[in-house]
């Protein structure tokens, strides 16, 4: 264990030379192995795995990479680690079953879906103490922030809608229905557009977040296999918002979609049951968390090809990764 | 009970009024009858006594989520608990429901019962959503176009289970039935399974109900004596399946078979649309919100009747509207998918109204497996592997 660490801490050390020890780093988190393992993005390899709580889903890095954020489901908390020393320095009371939570474009706001209780919790991110509760649909889940911060969005699973969230009034402003049990939810960088995923509609709903209307729908099919089994789960957008990837759940493909025309270009064939996606800082690649058999795959965003897969722990399920 | 039904109701109202602007749509009142008859509380488990509002709460529970979902639509769903004594009359209660202008209703009624309702009120212009017959006749020659399945069809828990077996490679079944009518029916389900998948019953035995409780202080002596007694001298056999729906001997022959084998159907590995043990796909968390209204587990029929009325809300949604025709319209067309905890959408037959789903196995304890397996193919959806298909159905809608 020791030695595994040193060992981890001087790989980071010789990689990243003055960069600060946490970038190029992807922290994968395994829903079942109760741990995180960490990928080296420039090696392409695990190169450390750590205890965390129960049932680990959810994910998120503070803005300057320090803190790591873990949302434990099965202990109803979320964990904050230092990202130099992986030793846990705090927690934050989330309610119970923490699923997702996202970080307000100036990192002083968490939010976060309460599965359990149809509300999204807003935490302080400094003081640590809940500032507001907004009631929303059955069974909360996605949530995104718009690029200015002026806009929550949360998906309710069983209500199927995306609710629009005016952080400063603590209100609703717009209920959008999509597609059954909608997962997550993507905006483009340039905030004209609200991606959802509806997990078993099988669809990604494209809002427009000014009318609060769906501009379009896009659907996904795959030769030879059946339309229940292409599950829309994570979206992930490129800056200059051309491209689009869906994972696709148990279809064990990411879509690759024109994010302007809407097609569906490519269907990359990767793990099974692709649940949650990131890109590294500069958007060369693309990690996919695959739950069923226990691995990362690794997408060359611009040849758009799986070049390499990563074994991780026991039903990877979210992935953050560092900010450079 | 009755507090849950109006804290249902509240809640409806409350989040009308609360987001009546927000909303901006005219407010919606929808009221869903439950109609239920008595089930037997001779069971061979204590742990399988019916709840005093076994079916009731799921129908609840389900009309408290469509009101979560009301606050934002301005829609709001109320249950009228109706009971049907054993020898009740299902039609009249019907027409009692329509006469209220409760036209959608969710029942829990022995297949003659639903019959009787679902035509009492087919003038009325009223649907009924079937949340505990089995029987094939409801979606075969009997299947009527005002009627709904939510419960899952003999042949379907039966093909749910045989392809497990199947998979298992345990073709050889030593099949054993009750005296019943029921035990017949079920029986001849496995058979047809067998039939489809490609498993061999080796011998058919009967057990004939002799009467009796099911309660006694030392009943284990007897029944250590009695199942070998029943499972001696069998032909060469992988799995033994016991066709008991009327819970008289089938949960007992687990443990107690004259071979050391497996028992399966109405014991042991049991086919069934839900159970408490189910957690997979999010289904915990209806679990825990079942729990935490009701203090008790959600079981089958529960399930299917809260399936149901998150099938009228989520059409209710959609259309807009609590009339029963543009709700069966809506469930009966393109746009339809239910999410109900099965790892995939859930549509409707439309030869025969019957929701399509997977079906789980389960040891009483876990969820062993859940079917349709891999490698049990079909051309337009694996769930229709399960149960009778499209091309062999005796159903009419009219």
């Amino acid at each position: 264990m020791r030695s595994q660490m040193i060992r981890a801490l001087l790989v980071s050390a010789t990689i990243v030379g003055c960069a600060p020890a946490h970038a190029n780093m992807a922290y994968v988190t395994n829903e079942k192995g109760n741990t995180v393992t960490i990928i080296d993005t420039t090696k392409l390899e695990a190169i450390k795995t750590f205890k965390v709580g129960q049932r680990p889903r959810g994910v998120a890095l503070s803005k300057d990479g320090t803190q790591l954020f873990v949302c434990a489901g099965d202990d109803d908390i979320i964990q904050i680690f230092d990202t130099k020393t992986l030793e846990q320095v705090g927690s934050l009371s989330s309610g119970p079953d923490p699923e997702l939570l996202v970080i307000s474009p100036d990192g002083g706001t968490i939010y976060v879906s309460n599965e359990n209780d149809n509300l999204v919790s807003m935490i302080d991110a400094k003081t640590r103490q809940t500032i507001g509760t907004i009631p929303v649909g059955v069974e909360p889940e996605g949530m995104a922030v718009s690029p200015d911060g002026k806009t929550i969005v949360n998906t309710s699973e069983t209500t199927n809608m995306a609710h629009f969230i005016d952080p400063a009034t603590k209100k609703i402003v717009a209920n959008v229905l999509v597609d059954a049990r909608p997962r997550f939810a993507e905006f483009k960088k340039d905030g004209s557009e609200l991606w959802v995923s509806s997990e078993v509609g099988g669809t990604v709903s494209v809002i427009d977040p000014a009318t609060h209307s769906v501009k379009t729908k896009i659907r996904f099919e795959i030769p030879g296999l059946a339309k229940e089994a292409i599950q829309p789960v994570g979206i992930r957008i490129s800056r200059d918002g051309k491209t689009a990837f869906v994972a696709l759940g148990p279809a064990n493909r990411v879509a690759v979609v024109d994010a302007e025309t809407k097609k569906v270009e490519k269907m990359l064939l990767v793990g099974q049951r692709v649940w949650q996606l990131a890109f590294t800082p500069d958007e060369k690649l693309l990690l996919t968390t695959n739950g069923v058999s226990n691995d990362v795959s690794v997408i060359d965003v611009a040849e758009r090809k799986v070049v390499k897969s990563i074994p991780a722990g026991s039903f990877p399920w979210g992935v953050a990764i560092a900010p450079q | 009970m009755k507090h849950k039904i109006w804290r249902a109701a509240l809640g409806g109202l409350f989040g009308a009024a609360l987001l009546a602007n927000a909303a901006g749509a005219e407010p919606l009142a929808v009221k869903v009858g439950v109609m239920r008859a008595p089930h037997t509380r001779e069971t061979i488990s204590i742990l399988d006594t019916p709840a005093p509002d076994d079916t009731l709460a799921g129908a609840l529970l389900g009309a408290e989520d469509n009101n979560t979902t009301g606050k934002f639509t301005n829609q709001s769903f109320d249950v009228r608990d109706v009971k049907i004594a054993a020898d009740g009359d299902a039609a009249k209660a019907a027409a009692d429901l329509a006469a209220q202008g409760v036209k959608l209703v969710i029942a829990d009624l022995p297949a003659d019962k639903f019959l009787a309702a679902v035509d009492a009120g087919k003038a009325a212009g009223m649907i009924f959503f079937n949340a505990s017959a089995t029987d094939e006749s409801l979606r075969e020659e009997n299947c009527r176009a005002n009627a709904f399945h939510t419960a899952p069809s003999r042949a379907m828990l039966a093909d749910g289970l045989a392809q497990y077996l199947v998979w298992k490679q345990w073709k050889k079944w030593l099949l054993i039935k009750g005296s019943h009518p029921e035990d017949e029916l079920l029986a001849q389900a496995y058979r047809e399974s067998a039939r489809k998948f490609g498993a061999k019953i080796v011998e058919e035995r009967t057990y004939t109900d002799t009467g009796g409780g099911r309660r006694s202080d030392s009943g284990s002596i007897q029944t250590q004596r009695q199942m070998p007694v029943l499972t001696q001298q069998a032909p060469s056999y992988d799995v033994l399946i016991a066709a008991d729906e009327s819970d008289v001997f089938g949960l007992y022959l687990p443990y107690r078979t004259w071979d050391a084998r497996p028992v399966a159907g109405s014991g042991g590995l049991v086919p069934t649309s839900w159970d408490p043990a189910h957690e997979q796909w999010g289904a915990l968390q209806l679990q825990n919100r079942f729990m935490k209204s009701f203090n008790r587990t959600m079981r089958a029929r529960d399930a299917q009747a809260w399936t149901a009325m998150r099938m009228i809300g989520e059409a209710a949604t959609r259309t807009a509207s609590a009339d029963p025709q543009k709700i069966a319209a809506f469930l009966t067309g393109p746009d339809f998918a239910l999410a109900a905890f099965k790892g995939e959408r859930l549509t409707l037959r439309s030869w025969n109204h019957q929701l399509r789903q997977p079906i789980l196995l389960s040891d009483g304890r876990t969820i062993v497996s859940v079917s349709p397996q891999e490698g049990f193919l079909h051309q337009t959806s694996a769930l229709d592997t399960l149960g009778k298909d499209k091309p062999e159905t005796k159903c009419v809608l009219k």
